[in-house]
């Protein structure tokens, strides 16, 4: 009986460990956000905030975050949009292959993926040059979908191997083409694993920093992270805009995260239970 | 509606023959049944059909005409799949439209079909359900459903029953004789379950390791099996098949085997060889109780049927299984006498009948 008691306590203390250690800096940022100048500039800092929207209000007219915002989800849209498309189809395609040469594609894609993003960036930059693509919506979204879909491909496929090929052939009998098939039979079946690659792609792309300050040297297009970045000038540093922007940044993933929640999960532990 | 022509159908998987220069013919409206153990091919064949596998060799000929060139879905054949295949994210109506749909046909007309063919089926009550909301059999029906409601050219069932309950299967498989002579199709049904085949079957085609052993009605086949792997896969228990020479007495020919003669009738005059099979049904050969010209035999096991009684007996070394009527009664280590009726023998030389 205690042992279980402390069993059970013990569990719940690494989680709120686990939970606090995350969630404090998060924490942190999201009271500054509401805080005014004397409060973040308090010494000794202090939790308390007083919800002013002073810095949000300064955030957006003053350092003009509205078109970062409308950079990232043009940039962040258009990678998961590309990323999932080709995903579905390479990963429909490896799903259908004899077990071994999907396998040996799959790790081929999967090594790729490990690649250190600072060994890519100068021919991606020269790359990039070549085709004039610096500073522009495509630049981005084209290293982007790059690095994301080795991922989405995975999670694809694993996705498409579970569904019976049966089902497929009852399709193709009934009148569907393979890509008919594809879409109106395999694609719905794989909605978990669908959102799953699309959420994991778009929170990449949203928050993505180094490359999108490489590419994008023209604030037109800078997206969110690097224009939060480039918040602070020479003598200051403007902690309540950039915590304002930050937590602008950063909800509505939380709220997509959230919204989406109980298919994510089905998602990540796709093919530990059949169903 | 139409025929079906299979010719010289060969098709390799690696280093594996799933089919050697299969031939066979289905008329209008057949029921054709593909039998055999699994692993013969059947379904291989069944799948090439459809389209849904390419034969390496030979042709398929619907309304003779060849049909190789088309995809599953310019055949005109409806599927019904052993684990069912219905779309799990559709209602039972869907699932019923799916393929009308995909053919293009007006949206009334496909509504109009799904009732007709759910009340034939019994099926009306269903039509909101998803398929993970139904039982074994209500998912056996949409998936005949399925078929039905597309009246194809030609219906493909590849072991529909062998996911229900026995006692399910029979009378799906009294349905299904139904539905055959309501709607007249033509039909090739894949089992490896021999009641399903000989009940159903117009035609059946015994396969083993990707080639047809025998194609003929079903009481030809139990009747003049035309080779031992059919005389003993058709026939439940199976046929007493026993090896031995023949000896060409003056007018007379006999048998003899390890443990027993026996004289045999109707064989043809220009046949030379000497070393032969000969078999028999249970069911052709008799107990009686007057030891006069019968063999002895010693009682080993019974098994109990119910209508009926078979006896597993030893002659000599020799074993072999005898019908009995329920209301005899045997103990195992009793001698009992048998005749065989001489007509009722089954004779084959290195394999095939004669």
């Amino acid at each position: 009986m205690m042992k279980k008691l402390v069993k059970k306590l013990l569990f719940v203390a690494g989680i709120l460990l686990a939970a606090g250690f995350s969630l404090t800096p998060f924490l942190w940022f999201v009271l500054s956000a509401f805080k005014n100048q004397a409060q973040i500039t308090a010494i000794p800092p202090q939790w308390l905030s007083s919800f002013s929207m002073d810095s949000f209000y300064s955030a957006v007219a003053r350092y003009g975050i509205i078109h970062y915002l409308l950079n990232s989800a043009i940039v962040a849209g258009s990678a998961t949009m590309v990323t999932i498309s080709l995903g579905t189809l390479a990963g429909y395609a490896l799903a259908r292959l004899p077990r071994q040469w999907g396998q040996i594609i799959l790790m081929g894609i999967l090594a790729c993926a490990m690649f250190p993003q600072i060994s890519i960036a100068g021919p991606i930059w020269r790359f990039l040059r070549f085709m004039g693509w610096l500073n522009t919506y495509q630049g981005l979204v084209l290293p982007y979908v790059a690095l994301t879909l080795p991922l989405a491909v995975w999670i694809l496929a694993l996705f498409f191997r579970e569904i019976p090929e049966e089902l497929e052939a009852s399709a193709l009998v009934d009148g569907c083409t393979r890509l008919g098939s594809l879409m109106r039979v395999i694609l719905p079946l794989s909605a978990p694993g669908l959102f799953t690659a699309a959420i994991l792609t778009f929170i990449y792309a949203w928050n993505e920093f180094f490359l999108a300050l490489l590419i994008m040297t023209d604030p037109a297009r800078q997206t969110m992270p690097v224009g939060i970045a480039l918040f602070q000038g020479e003598h200051t540093i403007p902690w309540g805009e950039i915590a304002a922007a930050s937590f602008i940044t950063t909800a509505p993933l939380i709220l997509m995260v959230l919204l989406f929640q109980r298919r994510i999960v089905t998602g990540l532990s796709a093919g530990a239970i059949k169903g | 509606m139409a025929s079906l022509g299979i010719k010289r159908i060969s098709k390799r998987f690696g280093d594996v023959v799933a089919l050697s220069k299969v031939d066979l013919d289905i008329n209008e409206g057949e029921f054709c049944v593909l039998l055999g153990p699994s692993g013969c091919g059947k379904s291989t064949l069944l799948q090439i059909v459809a389209g849904l596998i390419t034969q390496d060799e030979g042709s398929v000929l619907v309304n003779n005409k060849p049909v190789d060139h088309l995809s599953p879905r310019d055949r005109d054949v409806a599927m019904v799949f052993q684990n069912y295949a219905l779309y799990p994210h559709m209602t039972v109506a869907q699932n019923l439209g799916f393929g009308l749909r995909m053919h293009g046909i007006h949206k009334d007309m496909i509504l109009k079909r799904i009732t007709e063919t759910a009340s034939l089926l019994g099926i009306e009550n269903l039509l909101k359900r998803k398929p993970k909301e139904l039982s074994g059999g209500q998912r056996q029906r949409v998936a005949m459903g399925r078929a039905l409601v597309r009246r194809p050219k030609l219906f493909l069932l590849d072991e529909p029953l062998s996911n229900l309950d026995a006692r399910l299967r029979i009378n799906v498989r009294l349905e299904l004789m139904r539905l055959h002579q309501q709607i007249q199709g033509t039909i090739l049904y894949v089992t490896h379950d021999q009641i399903e085949a000989m009940t159903l079957g117009d035609k059946v085609v015994v396969m083993r390791e990707g080639r047809i052993h025998q194609t003929d009605t079903p009481g030809t086949i139990y009747d003049y099996p035309s080779d031992t792997f059919v005389a003993s896969f058709i026939g439940s228990p199976a046929m007493n098949l026993f090896k031995g020479n023949l000896i060409r007495a003056k007018k007379k020919l006999i048998f003899q085997s390890m443990d027993f003669s026996l004289n045999l009738q109707d064989i043809p005059p220009n046949f030379k060889d000497n070393t032969v099979e000969v078999g028999i049904r249970p069911e052709d050969i008799e107990v009686i109780h007057k030891p006069k010209n019968a063999f002895r035999a010693v009682v080993e096991m019974i098994s109990n049927v119910g209508s009926e009684k078979y006896i597993h007996a030893h002659l000599g070394s020799t074993m072999l299984t005898v019908r009995a009527t329920k209301e005899e009664t045997f103990k195992p280590g009793e001698t009992i006498h048998l005749v065989i009726n001489p007509r009722k023998l089954h004779i084959f030389c290195k394999g095939k009948r004669i």
